[in-house]
């Protein structure tokens, strides 16, 4: 006969079985309902034209994704090349150079940057980084910019990644032991040598899965983007065209979406693509850290 | 002298570099919020609720936004504190290291991690127009209990698998059974439980995207779960987007008091976290 406490002990490993289960759930539970949800417009237009043209009529039933699409490609890729440099080589300073104090310092100057919200990125986009574009960069290249642009986007998305890149930069390089650097050093490299050479080539796949991360989490940033971007839908030709960014898409047209067909159907396929993308990114990126993480054990 | 020195010269100077970037980056943006919200701020924003025409430059403040984000944050938080206490719990005593469920459940709450929050916004959104719900406090504070949950379990998971094995022998030892030795592991991942809580605070209050589905905006402190909920990010947003130039001035003191509330959160933690390591081994 089971005492009490066994049995107190079996019905808590049940309910904490489920709610692990219900979590799992979730994940399949979010992605087959944005698919329900967007399936109306499939019956009108096949996806892949819907992804291919770039005509945006709501009102007439023209859903053309392809401007969103650009927009989000444009300001993510200009982040990653503003934000990658910079956390890489500051990664390596704190793993591989500095003296203690000064890492408390830079991280605790990653923690504010991680914690500020980002509607005060975009008010910092739209106080420095707009008004700098429209004065001081545009003028050389461009005849007038307002500064809400694929530029401002990328800027401030860049930053907003910086501190989720150079902390799991830091964790992946801290991961390489110690009997590599000494071998390296002990040959004669020299610091940066052995950083280049060892350490970089060894942290590869970690350095991507790191990045591939950082990217699935520019793709989603709503608010601060939103503000920045100037939210034209057109396919932007340069870096100081407007753009319009797939989650500032949802978050700009949820109020009147109901009143037309189909629209529901349109912002819903949005979040869709957003969450297959973020889906396959971070499911492939974390395979690859779990495989590194084990493989230094 | 040599390339390499010259190099590593070179190197080091670059390294150096983007680290001061970081502190500049930080340095500017609080410089540039403090510049603009300070002059526009004072008593009453924080202590009243829009009065009419506010929108248009009238008296009041944004106290319903303020009170808004706490009752949301605090309501999220305790609920998330409660599925993912369990859940970690569970992960990490109950399954057995190599458990294939608890390599999936880590997989999924990493992909739930990444979910962008617009997304968990609209699929509430969606479920919310389904029940015949409207916007209101109570489905701001579900959305975003589903955002954090992911933060609250992957960070306590974090510090729960540093937990010696010996420790739980010596409490099974003692005849105790799965669920008692939760009274040990709670103590040892205490200081988890913190960090945790203040992350998930961090990304809770400053979250607009899936609170302007779900709990919409009101002039109004609520007063039940089923009324709209302002909040601060969501308040500083609409009144940026307004064209009057008084009312963006007080977008900018309020993005201050955001700040204000993150910069606390974030130092109370970390002398919370200080003192809860106390337990620790």
């Amino acid at each position: 006969m089971y005492s009490n406490r066994v049995l107190k002990n079996k019905i808590a490993g049940g309910v904490m079985f489920s709610i692990t289960v219900a979590s799992i759930l979730l994940v399949i539970l979010i992605g087959l309902g944005l698919y329900l949800k967007s399936v109306p417009i499939f019956q009108h237009n096949s996806f892949w034209h819907l992804i291919t043209s770039s005509e945006w009529k709501p009102g007439s039933g023209e859903f053309g994704f392809l401007p969103f699409i650009a927009g989000t490609l444009w300001i993510t890729f200009i982040a990653v090349i503003l934000a990658l440099p910079i956390a890489l080589l500051s990664a390596l300073f704190l793993t591989e150079y500095s003296k203690t104090y000064i890492k408390k310092w830079v991280f605790t100057a990653l923690d504010i940057l991680a914690g500020i919200p980002s509607v005060v990125y975009g008010v910092w986009g739209t106080l420095f980084v707009v008004p700098w574009i429209s004065e001081k960069l545009a003028p050389h290249f461009v005849e007038y910019s307002t500064g809400y642009t694929v530029l401002a986007g990328g800027i401030v998305l860049g930053i907003m990644i910086l501190p989720l890149l150079i902390s799991l930069f830091v964790e992946i390089f801290s991961a390489v032991p110690r009997e590599y650097r000494d071998a390296a050093l002990s040959l004669g490299a020299t610091k940066w040598q052995t950083s280049k050479y060892v350490i970089l080539r060894k942290t590869f796949p970690g350095i991507l899965a790191a990045l591939i991360l950082a990217v699935s989490r520019a793709f989603g940033e709503t608010i601060a983007v939103l503000m920045v971007c100037g939210n034209i839908p057109l396919m932007p030709h340069s870096l100081f065209d407007s753009c319009y960014p797939l989650p500032a898409l949802i978050a700009n047209n949820y109020g009147e979406m109901l009143s037309v067909p189909l629209y529901e159907s349109a912002l819903m396929l949005a979040a869709f693509l957003l969450f297959i993308v973020v889906f396959i990114f971070n499911a492939s990126s974390r395979a690859v850290i779990y495989k590194i993480e084990s493989r230094f054990k | 002298m040599k390339f390499k020195f010259i190099e590593e010269k070179i190197a080091k100077v670059l390294m150096i570099g983007s680290s001061i970037a970081v502190f500049a980056f930080v340095l500017n943006i609080i410089y540039t919020i403090f510049r603009r919200g300070l002059p526009a701020l004072n008593w009453d924003m924080i202590s009243k609720i829009p009065a009419a025409g506010y929108y248009n430059g009238g008296g009041g403040g944004i106290l319903n936004a303020i009170v808004g984000s706490l009752y949301i944050v605090l309501g999220s938080t305790v609920l998330g504190l409660l599925i993912s206490i369990p859940v970690v719990f569970y992960l990490n005593v109950y399954l057995k290291k190599d458990s294939k469920l608890a390599y999936i459940a880590r997989l999924a709450f990493d992909i739930l991690f990444g979910i962008p929050s617009i997304v968990y916004g609209a699929f509430a959104f969606t479920i919310m127009i389904y029940l015949g719900m409207h916007t209101s406090l109570g489905g701001g504070i579900l959305v975003i209990t589903l955002l954090i949950i992911p933060i609250f379990i992957r960070s306590m998971d974090e510090v729960a698998l540093q937990l010696p094995k010996d420790l739980l022998d010596a409490t099974y030892a003692l005849g105790a059974t799965k669920l008692e030795t939760i009274k040990v592991v709670l103590r040892q991942i205490a200081p988890g439980i913190a960090t945790a809580t203040l992350l998930s605070v961090g990304r809770a209050i400053g979250d607009a995207a899936g609170v302007m589905f779900t709990a919409g905006f009101t002039d109004s402190i609520p007063t039940s779960l089923g009324q709209p909920a302002a909040t601060l990010p969501l308040s500083v947003f609409f009144q940026l987007s307004s064209p009057n130039a008084d009312v963006q001035d007080r977008a900018y003191s309020a993005a201050l008091i955001l700040i204000f509330i993150v910069l606390i959160i974030s130092i109370a933690g970390r002398l919370i976290t200080n003192r809860f390591s106390k337990h620790k081994i």
